[in-house]
């Protein structure tokens, strides 16, 4: 089967910075792919360009198709763009405070999502179909209230039953779940399962939250400085990571560690567009030498594999 | 690299030529801008009168010279007394217990429904029109802006750590506003003075016009406009003149004031 | 939402009141007596004391306020000092001949300057826009009266196309009317127009910035459209409250308006009064300004609430 969503190449530039570099992913039908990654790696910029809604003066080249769409996403006019957005692709943002539209009924908005791309045939039935969306992110009887009368994980809820109105081939993540409290993350987690399951929704989820990622995702993407260091099967990456970034970033999270302390990753992450050339990580890496001037070459299958000169043995535990 | 802000730029030139021409209009103008020639009323400009001359024959450039100090002195003052009033009305608003600031607030409100053109009309029915009402009026119709900016701003400065650590040091609030609140609104003092200078000179424009601002016969744009009304059909350069006057001045204090604006607080300035 | 009713209404009150006695208590300063004041230095004492007697200025302060305010408050505005005609009926004629030349310019205003102050800031970053914003700088710098001094120039003195000044009542003869109030109510409402224009750019352009304009470009939404159905509502709350600050600004820039294009409004009869030192006259035009002022406030405080639903939550 072809994948739902194919990047190919993909870069990112804001002026003569570049964010995002030679990105390449997919994710097939019905698979739940995460990216992950810190702040400034390039993870949101990424699924940004994917759904073209990058901030004015940030441009994407390369090439990202969509399964169902005829035409290159980037680059694609405002009008062709608007046929696909909401409708084959979907995206919950980070800030569900901010993400509605204060002054507009809840029920309005979801309605509106299916009235913009005309999956309905007219007002009633969207209010219908809207109330039932709303009743099965357990919102019922929301229809009438504005956005500033529910609580931050309701809104995420509403931003969700939006983002599946069109039951969308692919559904985009941006880290549904930072902004709330963790008792509401897992609902809003599961409720997002649900979704993509029901409708066979591919789902591309972008986090900095491995446990997340372990509880959701088949398959992961790293990334760092606006590169994709390693990527596989979630069970192969999180228990024998080779990249030396992974390594560090597992054992810096692993919260079952015994020890108090936890190891972490030394020095900062760069600012945005000063990553070292060569490998982005050498410049923190404890392995580095001068062959990490070079970028390293993808070792394995595009689907899993790193890009590292001196990767973590194949077979050596995650942390010793 | 920061790039050189244009409104910044205008606005001063256009501010600084303005002072310019004040100052030299104290060592040397044309002619005498209130002497009155009858044998050459309403002269066209021409290599004797650059501008031209009005009704009584004054030349009309001298007159503008002239006029700029009216402008620039009622502005002045104009915005000096609202400064003072305002500034701490509004640090006193940022500082003071939830009730009596918002008292402050409520009488600010209301004077706001006096604008500067009214409460001078009444300055003038009341004490007769002179230069003095007319500043005075515009200064305290502008006090209300003053003290909003100001108190938003103090505000801010009230919730910062260093004001948080003085007050919990047993700081007394008045060396607090004088030392910590002070020196950090100064920037949009000088934004709103600019602001408001725009404002008087505006207003000191009307109110000349009206015949309810400076007396004659000082010079000044905004009488010289008002007489200048009955020559729209044979002479209309005798309104043109003052007006565009009047119209750069205003110009020049709005850029600076943006200018500066966006120069202190570069997050509002969408990157152009 | 009933509760911010109340409080907004008991601010109104309390401001009405405090202006009442602000605006007495400014006119009852003045040095010398408003008997003398208005019958000139050459009185005789006997006419002054006549006259003080007559219209009750020989009693308490406290009376003569409580007496004004009352009448007021029924509608009587009292009797001229200078003319002894009745001032309530003037105010009303003049009151309507202001309201029409305001409110036209206020329609000009938000004509102009709603779709100006969405390109400028649609379009902030490109050549249309920033012209645009030059335009309306240039707009801001021009008070009315000049605006009028040249618009007179160009459309009544050179093309003859519309008369200089003067006013006709509406029902008079209503072509003549409406050929007065063009040049007026452009004058007034072009640089308010202006000023508007620069509030609506900054609401338009906060808005832009909004998350959930990108929600609204998430679900399919084209870029104008997106703005029109999310952000005009959104940034319509600023540009309301700056409204009812414009709409005091365009009462007192009546006033002066009026006295290019020689209208008989509120503005005349304020300066006439001045100018005749007729006292009563001045204070009674003076409140009811500043009344209108106050109420204009109040109703844009009321339309905030009914713009943006966060504010309906009683507090």
């Amino acid at each position: 089967m072809s994948d739902v969503l194919s990047v190919q190449g993909l870069s990112v530039t804001v002026r003569d910075k570049t964010l995002v570099q030679d990105v390449d992913l997919t994710v097939g039908p019905g698979e739940r792919v995460g990216l992950i990654g810190e702040s400034g790696s390039g993870k949101s910029l990424t699924a940004l360009s994917v759904i073209g809604l990058l901030p004015e003066d940030v441009h994407a080249a390369g090439s990202v198709r969509l399964a169902g769409v005829s035409h290159e996403l980037i680059g694609a006019d405002e009008r062709r763009m608007s046929r696909v957005r909401g409708l084959q692709l979907a995206m919950v943002f980070q800030e569900p405070m901010t993400a509605l539209n204060p002054t507009m009924r809840v029920g309005d908005q979801v309605a509106e999502a299916m009235l913009i791309h005309r999956t309905v045939p007219g007002r009633r039935s969207a209010r219908l179909a809207a109330t039932e969306l709303l009743d099965r992110v357990g919102l019922a009887g929301a229809m009438k209230t504005y956005p500033h009368q529910l609580s931050g994980g309701q809104r995420q809820r509403i931003v969700v039953a939006l983002a599946l109105a069109n039951d969308p081939a692919l559904l985009i993540c941006d880290e549904p779940t930072t902004a709330l409290d963790v008792t509401v993350q897992a609902m809003i987690l599961d409720l997002i399962m649900q979704g993509v399951a029901a409708r066979e929704s591919a789902l591309l989820f972008i986090t900095h939250d491995l446990a997340v990622v372990a509880t959701i995702c088949q398959r992961v993407l790293v990334m760092y400085g606006g590169r994709v260091v390693e990527a596989g099967p979630v069970g192969e990456v999180f228990t024998r990571p080779r990249h030396r970034y992974t390594q560090g970033l597992l054992a810096a999270s692993d919260l079952e560690s015994a020890d108090a302390r936890l190891p972490t990753i030394p020095g900062n992450v760069p600012a945005a567009g000063q990553f070292p050339s060569g490998c982005v990580f050498r410049t923190r890496c404890a392995h580095a030498t001068e062959l990490c001037a070079e970028v390293p070459p993808w070792e394995g299958t595009p689907a899993h594999g790193f890009a590292c000169h001196h990767p973590a043995p194949a077979m050596e535990p995650t942390h010793a | 690299m920061r790039r050189l802000n244009p409104s910044l730029v205008v606005g001063a030139v256009i501010v600084g030529l303005i002072v310019l021409t004040a100052l030299v209009s104290f060592v040397w103008t044309p002619y005498d801008a209130t002497l009155v020639d009858p044998a050459i009323r309403l002269a066209k400009p021409s290599w004797s009168h650059w501008l031209g001359t009005d009704k009584f024959g004054r030349d009309v450039l001298s007159q503008l010279m002239v006029g700029s100090r009216t402008t620039l002195f009622v502005g002045l003052v104009a915005v000096g007394v609202a400064a003072v009033i305002g500034v701490p009305v509004g640090i006193l608003a940022a500082m003071s217990r939830r009730w009596a600031s918002e008292v402050i607030m409520r009488s600010n409100d209301l004077l706001l429904a006096f604008p500067a053109l009214l409460l001078a009309i009444m300055f003038g029915a009341v004490f007769g029109a002179s230069t003095l009402t007319a500043m005075v009026a515009i200064g305290i119709a502008t006090v209300p802006s003053f003290a909003r900016v100001i108190r938003s701003g103090a505000l801010q400065v009230m919730r910062t750590e260093y004001v948080l650590a003085a007050r919990a040091a047993g700081r007394t609030p008045f060396p607090i506003a004088l030392r910590h609140v002070l020196p950090n609104v100064t920037s949009l003092i000088t934004v709103q003075a600019s602001v408001s200078f725009a404002i008087a000179v505006l207003a000191e424009a009307a109110l000349s016009f009206l015949g309810y601002g400076t007396p004659p016969p000082t010079p000044s744009w905004g009488r010289m406009l008002q007489e200048s009304q009955e020559f729209l059909f044979s002479a209309p350069r005798l309104a043109v003149f003052p007006g565009v006057a009047i119209a750069i001045a205003v110009l020049g204090f709005n850029l600076l004031g943006d200018g500066l604006r966006d120069r202190f607080d570069p997050k509002l300035e969408d990157r152009r | 939402m009933i509760l911010r009713l109340v409080e907004r209404t008991a601010v109104l009150l309390v401001s009405l009141a405090v202006a009442s006695v602000l605006v007495f208590g400014f006119m009852a300063v003045l040095p010398g007596d408003p008997a003398r004041v208005a019958l000139g230095v050459n009185a005789s004492d006997e006419a002054v004391a006549q006259l003080r007697q007559q219209f009750g200025l020989d009693r308490s302060l406290a009376t003569q306020y409580v007496d004004w305010l009352g009448g007021l408050l029924q509608g009587d505005f009292g009797t001229s000092y200078v003319s002894k005609v009745a001032i309530g009926p003037q105010i009303a004629d003049r009151f309507q001949v202001t309201l029409w030349l305001v409110v036209t310019a206020m329609i000009v205003a938000l004509v102009l300057a709603a779709p100006a102050g969405t390109v400028m800031a649609a379009r902030h970053r490109r050549i249309s826009g920033l012209a645009l914003s030059a335009l309306s700088q240039l707009g801001v710098a021009v008070p009315a009266f000049l605006a009028g001094i040249l618009l007179i120039m160009v459309f009544a003195v050179k093309l003859g196309w519309l008369p200089a000044n003067g006013w006709t009542p509406p029902a008079e003869d209503p072509g003549m009317f409406l050929k007065q109030l063009v040049l007026p109510a452009l004058s007034l409402g072009l640089v308010q127009g202006a000023v508007l224009t620069r509030y609506v750019r900054s609401a338009v352009l906060d808005v832009l910035r909004e998350d959930y304009l990108r929600t609204a470009r998430a679900k399919g939404l084209r870029p104008f459209p997106a703005l029109w159905r999310h952000g005009l509502r959104n940034a319509a709350v600023p540009v309301v409250t700056v409204l009812g600050l414009q709409l005091a600004t365009l009462l007192i820039g009546a006033v002066v308006v009026e006295r290019v294009f020689v209208i008989p409004g509120l503005g005349s009869l304020l300066l006439d009064g001045v100018s005749n030192r007729d006292l009563l006259l001045v204070q009674d035009v003076v409140m009811v300004l500043v009344v209108a002022v106050l109420v204009v406030n109040f109703l844009v405080d009321l339309l905030y609430v009914a713009l943006d639903p966060r504010l309906r939550v009683s507090r």
